[in-house]
């Protein structure tokens, strides 16, 4: 509390009332503390960062390398991990899945997948596998885990119509899935940056005009418009520039709210007291803004970059499963979906829809993870 | 049962069993007015709330009673009634009512007042649609809303504030209530709405005969309306009796304290302000003993704060709860005083002296723009041809009402905005005389340290992202060539002399309080070692006892530190207390200008008697002497000919309305009335008197 | 309020002619056009069309003029004639075939729209005024699902569910034996029965959405001064509730209606390709795979009158909800 000390005179700071920090701690630690109070963010965190992870290193992560397939396995099943084995001579601890046998059922004409007890494929940790550069840079043919025995089958999550290893594509997949919104976001955040900025530094009829022109784009269809773009990017281009267009696609729309957020931002922060007073410490406009200005909303941001970015997942998924969007080779998890295109194929092989369950929990972790930010942003209200 | 309400007992709890009023014993006599005084954060307005049972979540009424005399004389106790009750919805709005501070949210923007003032009606009485507007109409105008058939079907934003809370006292009092409770109703407006909005309950009591529980932070408001006052400190009644008993002749030290810390407006003017030290700490904190222990300056250690304090009665139905008066009274030096820190009386300046600033023919008009391409389709006249002079060392305090300039004139001055024309020419004695609406380059960096400001909000004026070293220090930082280690030193110096210890350098501003606050802003502004200080609203932010306590800081380090202060409130008590000269300003003008005795002791200009006129407790009884301005500041955008004041002046002539009135007078005192000379205008004590002009 | 309505109706016309140019031109810019598509798909069946005949079809189609004067010829073909111009690829005029789809495109985002708020309104009153119960973290829950969940892969499991588990095949809408017959009651109802399971899927994010901004804009009502106010007279919880914090929240609320819709008959698109809808969603796909340009063009151009229609009835809803918009800005 605060108390009066009457031979100096002073009075003792409030810190232990208001019970943030002691007042020592700055606004970053501030943001941190409060972050970490919102359980489901720290949660959605979490599972961000690994599935970063995941996108780093997906070699090492999938046991089977994405070219990788098993005609005979087309449509398989997810195999079931068994622990161990009775050999005759009592049970062994043996961590094995075990192979298939394809029996047509005539009355259906149907192929059906039966495990062979017999035909053990024994699985582990950092098996080897197919050779391939960590980061690009180490040469290495550990994964980590896998078919002790490289190119037996080993599908833990079933196979595609190719057969080929869904969970391992579904690894690969998150590369390209979570990159492809943080490189759109990364985009329209230039974009909102610039105009949003612009629009708050000038005001008057070129805000009014920049104003009008985001309510415009914002009342614009998304999808149609971006089938339409989408759609009108001929065949013949190459894979990897499909990925930056399709990016720039999605951040054509895409800027409009940060753009918002800034200008809005922007403006507040003009006629707060603190940057007033600023300027009558004789701070010019570059200090004003890097110092004053922009640590103060660089937490909004953040935060409604981060919850910007699903969105983008989200769009680009959409656009891939109409095949309109990314192709292979590239392998995203909308385009992984593609596999699953009518409802036959679904009841034949649900496990088809694996991506779309990565997805799904992409998304909802960067949402959690966006909504603690957003709370976080502004530490100094409760 | 002779009382409205007794209140017995009460205890009031928030989130985490904090105690925000404990045991809590009031009375609310019948036909009265009762005033409940106390510092912001004592639990005024959450025990007001308690007897509707409308306590904002998570606060609950977790012991004692209210009892409630109703009207066939049945005796309900609120406290153990449920809130969501019919017999506790009966009660509100029928049998007490309640008016607010900020009409603006308490009346819903998306309906008409009519519409919200027949709901009270209607949610108690049967009748119908028609009868309902009528009666509302009525209650319009019997609170003296100007053209009420037309204003029923208002919303609030198209209401002046006046009027708002007009609307707000018509629809607490359209079911003619027994008990109306209202929460500072006049803290928000203006001095000369406030005086009406006082006159207007006082009279409504008056006829109704309706008790009042007016709750307030203000002992002149106080003095103006009260029959009964009980001063609250940390959820307790300290001090209770009538107001002629507990003004006159107050007992418990904290409510000494608050008249002490009161500036005065009888007597001198500028008689050093005694401050209760620190601040009402969190209830959570509450002292053990007598919670107000540690401000007390009676307070006797292994006594005072081991022991908690009864209620003592000392005849003429005064109560006071401090051991001073208890039983073991003996124990206590009722003598002992804290000396208020000794103020150096500020030099007088000499006839000679040079001012050092001049404001000539000042203009600052502000573009109202509109339609897409904002074309600017007229002008706010915020300053319209502004001159003074402020003198080396002196306090020229700046009053009038909100909207007439007082900011844009103090924030021109320090450019935050760019004049439109005139000149401000600032000579210290030491360099080439400047202008500082052309000067460049150096010289604009010398006068930017020269010439400094302090905000209203304290909060708001620090950046929450920077430590107190860095804001304090980035004036010298970017105008100095001092280094690292020297603004370190500095700034812990600043520290010390605005009463903080230099290690809160390291801290960052929500550590601090808002009094605490605002040293840290005064550290800032004094960090350059500048000529000229521009208080805006400097201490209108905060409490009584910590607005004395930074008054008297700032008086005395203008004696220290050879300053000069243009200080801007609207408060005339305090602009009375720290000025040596005084601007009345009025729609963008300054209508008067001259000392503090002269302007308080001989005011020639009727706006500065109407404003004199309108402070609340000074005495003055008679509804004949009373002066009141009705309407409002007008519409700066409006081109005026003539007078501006004449719509509001009592004794506009034709001839003010021809040409404006220039300011004359002499060099000491200067007012703009043609009509000066004939009037004999009231002066602050409310008497026709003339001090030597 | 008509002056504030008249603006607000004026200011539709420029947003109207740019949503026109941009779907004209992002049909009309790319390189390629129905022509050499069909050259395409003629060479890849081992037909190869000679340079003159496609560039006697392209004139017959009036594809070898500059964009703007097609855009022109276009534009004026819609405004005074209702002529959308003619689709290479089913050979009609594309007005008779954008029309009935559009019908059932606004039927369905109408219907979708309506749900949600049948839904979310009362289930964000509850959340907010019942804050950290068990119900309240429950719609929370789903909430942050709804939003994950992408249309179309809900749309999958839908139909997944309803055919492995129920043994339906639900997509379109209508029943085969109704799908050209002319309107008759029982088409409607056919229609009505086909109808709520794609008007589910298609509300499940904006429900989601909109519990949301319920909860939050209602829980910040809820503690206002005029809340205690209104209480303060004697009002009933329930009354007050509606007539003050819900009232409030309104604002907020359809404000973001907006949005919703946009989002409603953008993601309606996909959902219509997944669920083989006879909405505009699929044939616009088409229409853009074939560079059948007047076809898509025109989709994408009522596509954005249909969300510009809804942004100006919602403003001024908006207005008529509030009289602070009406007073000061009209
Ligand atoms: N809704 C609330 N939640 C928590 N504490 C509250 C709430 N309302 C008031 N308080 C606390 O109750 C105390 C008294 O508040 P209040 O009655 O507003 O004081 P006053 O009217 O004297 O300014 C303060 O410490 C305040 O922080
Ligand atoms: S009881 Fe002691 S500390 Fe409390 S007011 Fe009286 S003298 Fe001061
Ligand atoms: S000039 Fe006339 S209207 Fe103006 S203040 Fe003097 S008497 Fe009043
Ligand atoms: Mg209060």
């Amino acid at each position: 509390m605060s108390t009066f000390d009457e031979t100096t005179g002073q009075v003792a700071p409030i810190a232990a009332v208001h019970q943030r920090g002691r007042g020592y701690d700055g606004h970053w630690a501030l943001v941190w503390q409060k972050f970490l109070r919102h359980r489901l963010g720290v949660a959605g965190g979490i599972v961000v960062i690994l599935a970063y992870i995941v996108a780093l290193i997906p070699e090492f992560l999938a046991p089977v390398t994405l070219e990788a397939y098993n005609p005979s396995y087309s449509y398989a099943p997810p195999q079931a991990i068994q622990w161990g084995r009775d050999d005759g001579e009592g049970w062994r601890f043996l961590p094995h899945v075990t192979a298939y046998k394809t029996e047509i059922d005539y009355n259906s004409g149907r192929r059906l997948f039966v495990p062979d007890p017999e035909t053990v494929i024994p699985i582990g940790f950092f098996v080897q596998g197919e050779p391939y550069r960590l980061l690009g840079l180490i040469p290495t043919d550990r994964h980590l885990f896998g078919a002790v025995e490289a190119g037996q089958p080993f599908f833990l999550a079933g196979a595609d119509r190719l057969g080929r290893d869904i969970l391992s594509r579904t690894i690969y997949g998150t590369r390209i899935s979570m990159t492809i919104g943080l490189i759109g976001v990364a985009l329209s955040l230039v974009f909102g940056i610039l105009i949003g900025g612009i629009s708050g530094l000038f005001g008057g009829v070129v805000d009014n005009l920049i104003q009008r022109f985001i309510e415009f784009i914002q009342s614009v269809p998304a999808i149609p418009l971006w089938i339409g773009l989408a759609a009108a990017i001929p065949q013949s281009v190459p894979p990897l520039q499909v990925y930056f267009l399709i990016t720039i696609i999605l951040s054509v729309l895409g800027w409009t709210s940060l753009a918002r957020v800034v200008r809005g931002r922007f403006l507040a922060m003009r006629s707060e007291d603190f940057v007033k007073a600023a300027r009558l410490d004789g701070c010019g406009p570059v200090r004003i803004i890097f110092r004053h200005m922009l640590p103060s909303f660089l937490s909004h941001i953040i935060a409604t970059v981060s919850l910007a970015i699903p969105g983008m997942i989200l769009a680009e998924t959409a656009l891939s499963y109409l095949g309109i969007g990314l192709r292979t080779p590239i392998v995203s998890w909308g385009v992984l979906l593609q596999e699953a295109q009518n409802v036959r194929t679904i009841a034949s092989a649900p496990w088809l829809l694996l991506p779309g369950g990565a997805v799904v929990i992409a998304v909802l972790a960067l949402n959690f993870l966006g909504d603690g930010l957003r709370d976080a942003a502004d530490p100094y209200s409760d | 049962m002779d009382n409205l309400v007794e209140i017995r007992d009460l205890t009031i709890t928030f989130a985490h069993s904090v105690d925000v009023v404990t045991g809590l014993d009031l009375d609310i006599p019948a036909g009265k007015t009762l005033c409940l005084v106390g510092e912001s954060g004592c639990g005024k307005s959450v025990t007001a709330k308690a007897i509707l049972q409308v306590i904002d979540h998570p606060g609950r009424v977790s012991g004692g009673a209210i009892n409630l005399r109703q009207a066939n004389g049945a005796v309900l106790d609120i406290a153990a009634t449920k809130p969501t009750s019919p017999v506790m919805r009966h009660v509100r709005g029928a049998d007490i009512a309640m008016i607010h501070q900020e009409p603006m949210s308490f009346l819903s923007p998306l309906y008409t007042i009519g519409n919200q003032i027949s709901e009270a009606l209607t949610l108690h009485r049967k009748m119908s649609e028609k009868e309902a507007r009528a009666e509302g109409i009525r209650m319009l105008e019997q609170v003296g809303m100007p053209d009420p058939e037309r204003r029923y079907d208002s919303y609030t934003f198209q209401l002046s504030g006046g009027q708002r809370q007009r609307a707000m006292i018509a629809m607490a009092l359209i079911n003619q209530p027994r008990l109306l409770i209202a929460d500072e109703p006049t803290t928000a407006l203006d001095v000369t709405t406030q005086a009406n909005i006082l006159d207007l309950l006082a009279q409504l009591q008056r006829d109704s005969g309706m008790a009042v529980l007016f709750i307030t932070h203000d002992l002149g408001v106080v003095a103006e309306i009260a029959d009964e006052v009980a001063v609250m400190y940390l959820g307790k009644i300290v001090e209770r009796g009538p107001v002629k008993e507990v003004l006159e002749h107050p007992r418990h030290p904290y409510t000494r304290g608050l008249l002490a810390s009161m500036p005065r407006l009888d007597g001198d003017f500028k008689a050093p302000l005694k401050a209760i030290p620190g601040m009402v700490p969190p209830p959570a904190l509450r002292p053990t003993g007598c919670s107000f222990h540690p401000r007390c300056e009676w307070a006797v250690a292994g006594f005072c704060n081991m022991i908690s304090v009864l209620e003592t009665e000392l005849g003429n139905d005064h109560m006071v709860a401090c051991h001073a008066y208890g039983p073991q009274a003996a124990k206590i030096d009722k003598h002992a005083t804290r000396t208020p820190a000794a103020v150096a009386p500020a030099e007088r300046r000499a006839e000679s002296m040079e001012p050092l600033l001049s404001v000539r023919d000042l203009h600052k008009h502000f573009p109202i723009r509109s339609g897409f391409f904002q074309r600017q389709t007229g002008a706010v006249r915020a300053v319209n041809d502004i001159s003074l002079d402020i003198y080396p060392g002196e306090t020229l305090g700046l009053v009038g009402e909100s909207g007439c300039g007082k900011s844009t004139l103090g924030q021109t001055i320090v450019g935050l905005h760019r004049a439109d024309g005139g000149a401000i020419r600032f000579a210290d004695g030491e360099h080439e005389p400047a202008d500082l609406l052309t000067a460049r380059g150096a010289t604009a960096k010398r006068l930017r340290t020269d010439i400094r400001m302090i905000f209203q909000d304290p909060t708001g004026s620090l950046n929450p992202r920077m430590r107190v070293r860095d804001i304090i220090g980035e004036v010298l930082q970017v105008n100095s060539r001092f280094s690292a280690g020297e603004i370190e030193a500095k700034v812990q110096a600043l520290l010390s002399k605005v009463g903080l210890s230099p290690d809160y350098a390291e801290r960052y501003p929500h550590a601090f309080s808002g009094g605490q606050r605002q040293r840290i802003a005064i550290a800032r502004a004094l960090a350059s070692d500048p000529r000229l200080v521009i208080a805006d609203e400097a201490v209108s932010a905060l409490d009584v006892s910590v607005q004395t306590q930074i008054i008297n800081m700032m008086k005395s380090l203008q004696a220290e530190m050879g300053l000069t202060y243009l200080f801007v409130s609207h408060d005339l008590g305090v602009i009375a207390n720290i000025s040596d000269r005084v601007a009345v300003m009025y729609a963008g003008r300054i209508v008067e200008i001259g000392s503090t005795e002269a302007i308080f002791r001989n005011p020639r200009h009727p706006y500065t008697e109407a404003l004199l006129a309108a402070i609340p407790g000074r005495g003055v009884s008679k509804p004949r002497d009373r002066i009141r301005l009705g309407g409002h500041v007008p519409d700066p955008s409006q081109q005026l000919v003539g007078c501006s004041f004449a719509d509001r002046c009592q004794y506009a002539q034709p001839a003010c309305r021809a040409v404006m009135p220039p300011l004359e007078g002499t060099a000491d005192h200067r007012f703009a009335c043609i009509r000066a000379d004939e009037l004999r205008l009231r002066t602050v004590t409310g008497q026709p008197e003339l001090v030597g002009a | 309020m008509g002056s504030f309505m008249l603006r607000r109706i004026i200011y539709v016309i420029p947003a109207l002619i740019a949503v026109s140019l941009i779907s004209f031109l992002v049909i009309a810019i790319p390189p390629g056009d129905f022509v050499t598509r069909t050259a395409e798909l003629r060479a890849a069946q081992g037909d190869i069309m000679p340079i003159a005949e496609q560039d006697a079809m392209r004139r017959a189609y009036g594809l070898d003029l500059p964009i703007m004067v097609q855009y022109w010829n276009w534009i004026t073909g819609v405004l005074t004639r209702g002529d959308f111009g003619y689709s290479f690829s089913f050979n009609l005029p594309v007005k008779d075939v954008i029309w009935p789809r559009l019908g059932l495109t606004v039927v369905l985002s109408v219907a979708s729209l309506l749900f949600i708020w049948v839904v979310a309104i009362p289930i964000g009153i509850y959340s907010a005024v019942r804050r950290y119960s068990a119900g309240d973290y429950l719609a929370t829950f789903l909430g942050f699902l709804g939003l994950a969940i992408p249309n179309f892969l809900l749309a999958l499991a839908v139909m997944y569910v309803a055919f492995a588990w129920f043994g339906m095949n639900v997509g379109g809408l209508f029943s085969p034996e109704y799908l050209e017959a002319p309107w008759s009651w029982d088409r409607v109802l056919d229609l009505l029965n086909h109808l709520w399971l794609p008007m589910i899927v298609l509300g499940t994010a904006g429900t989601a959405s909109v519990i949301r901004v319920i909860r939050a804009n209602l829980m910040d009502e809820l503690h206002k001064p005029y809340v205690t106010a209104a209480r303060a007279k004697g009002k009933g919880e329930f009354g007050l509730l509606m007539k003050y914090p819900v009232r409030h929240a309104l604002n907020p609320f359809v404000s973001g209606q907006n949005d919703i819709f946009v989002e409603i008959v953008s993601g309606g698109t996909i959902v219509a390709i997944v669920m083989g809808l006879q909405t505009t969603g699929p044939l616009l796909l088409d229409a853009l795979r074939t560079q059948d340009m007047y076809m898509a063009a025109s989709f994408i151009l009522m596509l954005s009158v249909l969300v510009v229609i809804g942004t100006l009835l919602s403003d001024l809803l908006l207005a008529w909800l509030d009289p602070r918009i009406r007073y000061q800005q009209g």
